[in-house]
């Protein structure tokens, strides 16, 4: 100790102790926020008729993790056999696949396939064992539907985890429901008919295609509305109100209140 | 001329019904000390004047309903949903009457920079003392207005019965339900039955209208007449002596700048109510309780509650077919109950322990009165924990923290932060006092360094300015305690007696302990500066009376009798 | 904390130029003003005020408080007129936007998003530029027009002297007295049990607020024979349409769904598992919140929607790892084994609701919960009953 106080007038005393501290919450923030299993992908794995191009794009891109034959790597990545062209669609399009990193998630990123790739290797997946097809752009088509009823699905059935709007929410363990401002309408559905990862399944028999449609117009309709009110501080709700109340018209009136006040050497004498 | 003699006829005419001229001269010339942080107060009373206006104007289209209704207005998304009245009618306000949600959002910010600066003002009476004899009736109002204004905001955001705010009456409910013995009477007395019946909106409508309103007004009232009538407290300084107040007068000076700051904070609210949206009702749907969302937060004021909801383990005891369900009713009634149980109490314990009786209108550095001053912060570390913990999955979500652990960071960390606070505060106000006593002794330090004809460096210090100097020296010493069980001679006075008699010493030792003031006039008369080891930190025997002529002292004489010289 | 002088002399003409008076009267002084009209406000600013002014304030002793003050010198007239200019300035703006805000509100419409934007903007853009400007203004007027004075005035103890304290208590002492309230104890006792009843009255008359809860909280409206049907769309389902394992979707009993007083208690999830996922119960294995009854069908499980910690609708699920999180506190249930808690504040498990088939294939619930759903209450016993 007597090491540091000889030192503590130096001139660089200073920096170094605060160099310290950011270290020190540098250190301990990645810490917290590398924390989260590596997620067990979804279970529901499909597969799609096989075109010749996407099984090689497939042993390309995929196989390293997802075995030769998409048979899956215990705790590594699970099987596709069967998780159909709409779940491969949707993971590929969304860049969550193919996977750079596990964390607790995947996050959406740049796609790394293009279109025609993408649904070449769904086909592929889908004849190595069925599953749900990808949805045509007529049957994700908000145009016509029933944002009443999409509404009160949403609320009912998605809003718990991605928030009144789909603006997004937290799970457990590090997981998290994605907002759903960049999605299209064919991932919104593929993701209702798919259940990717930790999200759950809803198939066309139990909201029908009619109903994904209202689903995807309303969160569509939403997510592009423009804020009457002014900014929409991310709409996620009380939170972020009370930090303007606090950091913006406390603050505003705290200044007032110091302009005021203030005595300053005036110089009307 | 003429609009002198109209003037002059108006108030004969009203002083020859009203006797008014000395009276309201009286009013015209009293004086108001001046300083930022006592504006705080009156941001509190604009934005309820505020919320008076607005409300009002909401008054005029709201409907209070519960009856359902189909919409059919001008928010697309929603037509055709079935929903209450009270929540059409909001969207009514918003999307169909022309300047209906700019009130309606300036009337919500309001509500929560009335809150904001509730709390703001409450922290500064605490901590410059100011609360303390004569003022710990105003100190009670001032609890009673916190407490009567988060009712009132909640009720009044749960007034468009959407799908966030119902969320929160659903938790109300299921709060009071638990209650033991009687828990579902009360629940159901309130809602009118199960939950969530057909009347809980109109009853929180004439609640948040009509019987809360009246209430915080005739407190405000009150509030305002005894700051009136005690005059206002000020601010350490020059001139400024606990038997005077030094300042401005009302008419026209005082009168201008609280005018002035009116329009500044209609100014902030219309400015947040223009460019930051606020409660989009739209957004969140009608109340269904069915449907939940995500990131569900009630406004800041309740999110203390909220956190404490969400900090609880699961625990409960059944015993002979009933349930005492702790995990709701302790968090829910607990923290805050003790929180504004001990604040209220605070300035009686603090005058106990003390044993300072005397009338004080000189506010407190904080930094003068360490343990105050910690205490005050550790209990603002306690309520901020809990505070976050009310929003744990927003600051999962965009922290990425996961969600488990900010609940458990939160479990030990409102246990192990106010304790680490206070330890933190104190030792800061203590080195200030330091700080402040090698002004006293020695004046600024300019940097510059003088070699002394023995070959001694020293540093030349210049003079204290003597508005500083004044602030510097301002600080009171608290009157020892009567002599109590340690004292050898005498028998213990009465209050000092037994077991309670020594816990009192033992607290004052702690609630006074302080950095003794040093002796100095700021550096006139040491000028020339001395090297280390001068005057840092070794008791001074009676400090207080040993201040130099010149140097103002603001304290009363009654302290200057029995003084101890062991305060540290 | 002021830098004012506050012994400054009320302003002389020794400086030089326009003197305090003469600023504040617009008048040339000889001294005090002696011009009519202008007296009063002079000595509003600047003259120690007679005795009977203070009347609120103790007869003054030693230290009558200095003459109150002007600032030394003149002011400085260049400044004057520039922060006039400023103030006036800003009015003037304040009353533009006034303006701009009647035709604003005149001529832009709401009824759509778009058109409450566009209002919302320019009503509240307008607004706020006329308090902005009239805050402004006020400020510099009040900081650059008005003279910059600091007055002293004395403090009374709020104490009332011994004197008026004696004068109160015999006053007092004297109408009670004269009332004969202490002398006359039936008088007194009786007047207090008068006012009892009365003063227990309002709550009485409280008591219709609501009925008692009787059972109402144990029970649901599901029993027997209810089908499920989808919340929103009204469907039933059967199993072969619910048959995807990790799905999740909300129901409730057929005829109630509109009903959201009955909704509140008997919202319902169902869950679709794979085989071997659920642990059931059986044997002796302890029941009721550690393992699933054995009242699914094909591997779907049906659970009460509303958490057991306040109420909260619970939907949020993860099929990955089979947990029920409810959004409002965390609580967190593990589906596969009866929704046990496993974190957060919730102490009870979601209740399992028993469903079957009917004869057309549907999922139908085949009897009542067996315990009260939702927040625990006084009355309610251990669970299951």
């Amino acid at each position: 100790m007597s090491w540091i106080t000889a030192r503590r007038r130096h001139p660089a005393a200073g920096y170094a102790v605060v160099a310290f501290v950011l270290v020190l919450i540098g250190v301990g923030y990645a810490v917290i926020t590398s924390v989260g299993s590596a997620s067990a992908s979804s279970p529901t794995a499909v597969s799609s008729a096989q075109v010749a191009y996407g099984h090689q794009l497939f042993e390309e891109e995929c196989a390293t993790c997802h075995g030769m034959y998409a048979q899956g790597v215990t705790g590594q990545a699970p099987s596709l056999i069967g998780v159909g062209a709409a779940a491969v669609d949707f993971q590929v399009s969304t860049g969550r696949m193919p996977a750079a990193e596990l964390g607790a998630e995947n996050v959406r990123k740049p796609p790394r396939l293009t279109t025609a790739q993408t649904h070449a290797v769904a086909a592929y997946i889908e004849s190595l064992g069925g599953g749900p097809a990808i949805p045509s752009a007529a049957e994700v088509s908000p145009s016509g539907a029933n944002l009443g009823l999409g509404q009160q699905l949403f609320v009912a059935d998605c809003a718990a985890c991605h928030n009144f709007v789909g603006a997004g929410g937290d799970l457990t363990y590090g997981k998290f429901a994605p907002a759903l401002t960049q999605s299209t309408p064919t991932q919104i559905y593929e993701a209702m008919l798919t259940g990717p990862e930790a999200m759950p399944v809803f198939n066309d028999l139990t909201i029908t295609p009619q109903e994904k449609r209202d689903i995807i117009a309303y969160v569509t309709q939403v997510r592009s509305e423009p804020n009457p009110g002014g900014f929409s501080l991310g709409r996620i709700g009380p939170v972020t109100e009370g930090l303007v109340a606090f950091l913006g018209l406390l603050f505003f009136m705290v200044l007032a209140a110091l302009w005021i006040t203030a005595k300053h050497g005036k110089a009307h004498e | 001329m003429s609009v002198d003699r109209a003037l002059e006829e108006t108030g004969n005419w009203l002083d020859d019904r009203l006797h008014g001229a000395r009276g309201v001269r009286v009013l015209l010339r009293k004086i108001f000390p001046d300083h930022w942080s006592f504006l705080l107060g009156e941001i509190i009373l604009y934005s309820f004047i505020i919320l008076l206006l607005t409300g009002t104007f909401l008054t005029l289209w709201f409907q209070p309903s519960m009856s359902q209704v189909v919409y059919h207005g001008s928010y697309i998304p929603l037509r055709g949903v079935k929903m209450s009245q009270a929540y059409a009618s909001t969207l009514n306000i918003s999307f169909d009457v022309r300047g209906g949600l700019l009130i309606r959002q300036i009337h919500h910010w309001a509500a929560d920079l009335f809150m904001a600066a509730i709390f703001a003002h409450m922290i500064r009476i605490f901590f410059t003392g100011a609360y303390r004899k004569p003022r710990e009736i105003n100190w009670l109002i001032g609890i009673t207005l916190l407490t009567l204004g988060m009712l009132e905001g909640l009720f009044g955001y749960s007034l468009p019965d959407d799908l966030l705010s119902g969320a929160g009456l659903r938790i109300l409910e299921g709060v009071i339900q638990s209650i033991p013995i009687v828990g579902s009477y009360l629940a159901f007395f309130l809602f009118g039955g199960p939950f969530p019946g057909s009347v809980i909106i109109p009853r929180l409508y004439i609640l948040h209208v009509l019987v809360f309103p009246a209430l915080i007004l005739a407190l405000v009232t009150v509030h305002l007449f005894l700051m009136f009538h005690q005059k206002h407290t000020q601010m350490p300084g020059k001139g400024r002596t606990n038997e005077n107040v030094v300042g401005a007068p009302m008419y026209p000076y005082f009168m201008a700048k609280t005018g002035a700051f009116f329009f500044f904070t209609f100014a902030a609210l219309t400015l947040a109510a223009t460019f930051t949206q606020i409660n989009p009702i739209w957004l969140y749907g009608p109340y269904n309780p069915v449907a939940m969302s995500a990131g569900s937060q009630p406004d800041f004021y309740m999110g203390f509650l909220e956190g404490t909801l969400r900090v609880m383990p699961a625990w409960q005891w059944v015993f002979f077919n009933h349930t005492f369900a702790f995990n709701v009713f302790v968090p829910a009634l607990l923290p805050l109950g003790l929180l504004f149980t001990l604040a209220a109490v605070w300035p009686f314990i603090e005058q106990w322990i003390t044993g300072d009786r005397r009338e004080h209108h000189i506010n407190d550095r904080p930094r003068n009165a360490p343990t105050r001053t910690a205490i005050g912060i550790a209990a603002i570390t306690f309520y901020g924990i809990l505070w976050a913990e009310g929003a744990n999955d927003i600051i999962a979500d965009h922290l990425d923290v996961p969600l488990y652990w900010v609940t458990w960071a939160a479990r030990v960390g409102i246990f192990v932060g106010p304790a680490i606070a206070y330890i933190i505060t104190k030792r800061i106000c203590l080195g200030l006092q330091r700080k402040d006593n090698h002004l006293i002794a020695h004046g600024v330090e300019t940097g510059i360094i003088r070699q002394l004809p023995g070959g001694e460096f020293v540093e030349e210090t210049r003079p204290v300015d003597e508005d500083h100097l004044a602030v510097l020296t301002s600080r009171v010493s608290h009157p020892a305690l009567p002599p109590g069980e340690t004292a050898e001679t005498e028998v213990p006075a009465p209050g000092m007696r037994g077991a309670v008699g020594r816990v009192r010493e033992r607290l004052y030792k702690v609630v006074t302990e302080s950095v003794p003031m040093a002796e100095g006039d700021g550096g006139r008369t040491h000028g020339d500066g001395h090297g280390n080891g001068h005057g840092n930190g070794h008791a001074v025997e009676g400090g207080q009376e040993s201040l130099p002529a010149g140097t103002t002292a603001t304290r009363t004489e009654a302290d200057l009798g029995d003084v101890d010289g062991d305060q540290h | 904390m002021s830098d004012t002088n506050p012994e400054g002399r009320p302003g002389a003409g020794d400086h030089g130029g326009t003197s305090w008076p003469e600023y504040l009267t617009g008048a040339a002084s000889d001294g005090p003003a002696e011009q009519e009209g202008h007296v009063a406000r002079q000595r509003v600013i600047g003259t120690p005020s007679p005795a009977q002014a203070r009347s609120m304030l103790p007869e003054q002793g030693e230290g009558q408080p200095p003459p109150p003050e002007l600032p030394p010198g003149p002011p400085d007239l260049d400044r004057a007129r520039r922060a006039e200019r400023l103030v006036v300035a800003c009015f003037i703006i304040a009353m533009l936007a006034g303006l701009a805000f009647l035709v604003f509100y005149g001529t832009i419409g709401v009824g759509s998003i778009t058109r409450v934007q566009h209002s919302n903007l320019a009503l509240g853009g307008s607004m706020a530029l006329v308090f902005l400007m009239l805050g402004i203004g006020a400020t510099i007027w009040v900081r650059h027009l008005m003279p910059s004075v600091e007055m002293t005035e004395q403090r009374h103890p709020m104490r009332s002297t011994s004197a008026e304290r004696e004068a109160f208590k015999k006053t007092f002492e004297d109408g009670a007295a004269a009332s004969q309230f202490v002398k006359r104890p039936m008088v007194r006792r009786s007047l207090i049990a008068a006012t009892v009843p009365l003063a227990v009255a309002p709550l009485f008359l409280l008591r219709d607020l609501g009925p008692l809860p009787g059972t109402s909280l144990d029970t649901t409206v599901w029993r027997k024979g209810l089908r499920l049907l989808v919340y929103g769309t009204g469907r039933p389902l059967t199993p072969a349409e619910f048959s995807s394992p990790g799905s999740i979707i909300t129901v409730g009993p057929e005829g109630y769904l509109e009903n959201d007083d009955d909704m509140a208690k008997a919202a319902v999830v169902i869950i679709k598992f794979r085989p071997g996922e659920l642990v059931f119960s059986s044997g002796n294995t302890p029941v009721g919140g550690y393992t699933v009854r054995n009242w699914t069908v094909d591997n779907i499980v049906a659970y009460s929607k509303i958490c057991t910690h306040v109420g909260c609708p619970a939907s949020l699920y993860e099929q990955t790892t089979h947990h029920i999180l409810c959004p409002c506190h965390q609580s967190t249930f593990d589906a596969t084994r009866g929704a046990k808690v496993i974190f957060g504040p919730a102490t009870r498990p979601l209740p399992q609701l028993p469903i079957g088939v009917d004869s057309q294939g549907y999922l139908i619930a085949t009897g009542p919960f067996d315990q009260p759903v939702g927040p625990s209450f006084w009355e309610r016993g251990g669970s299951p009953s």
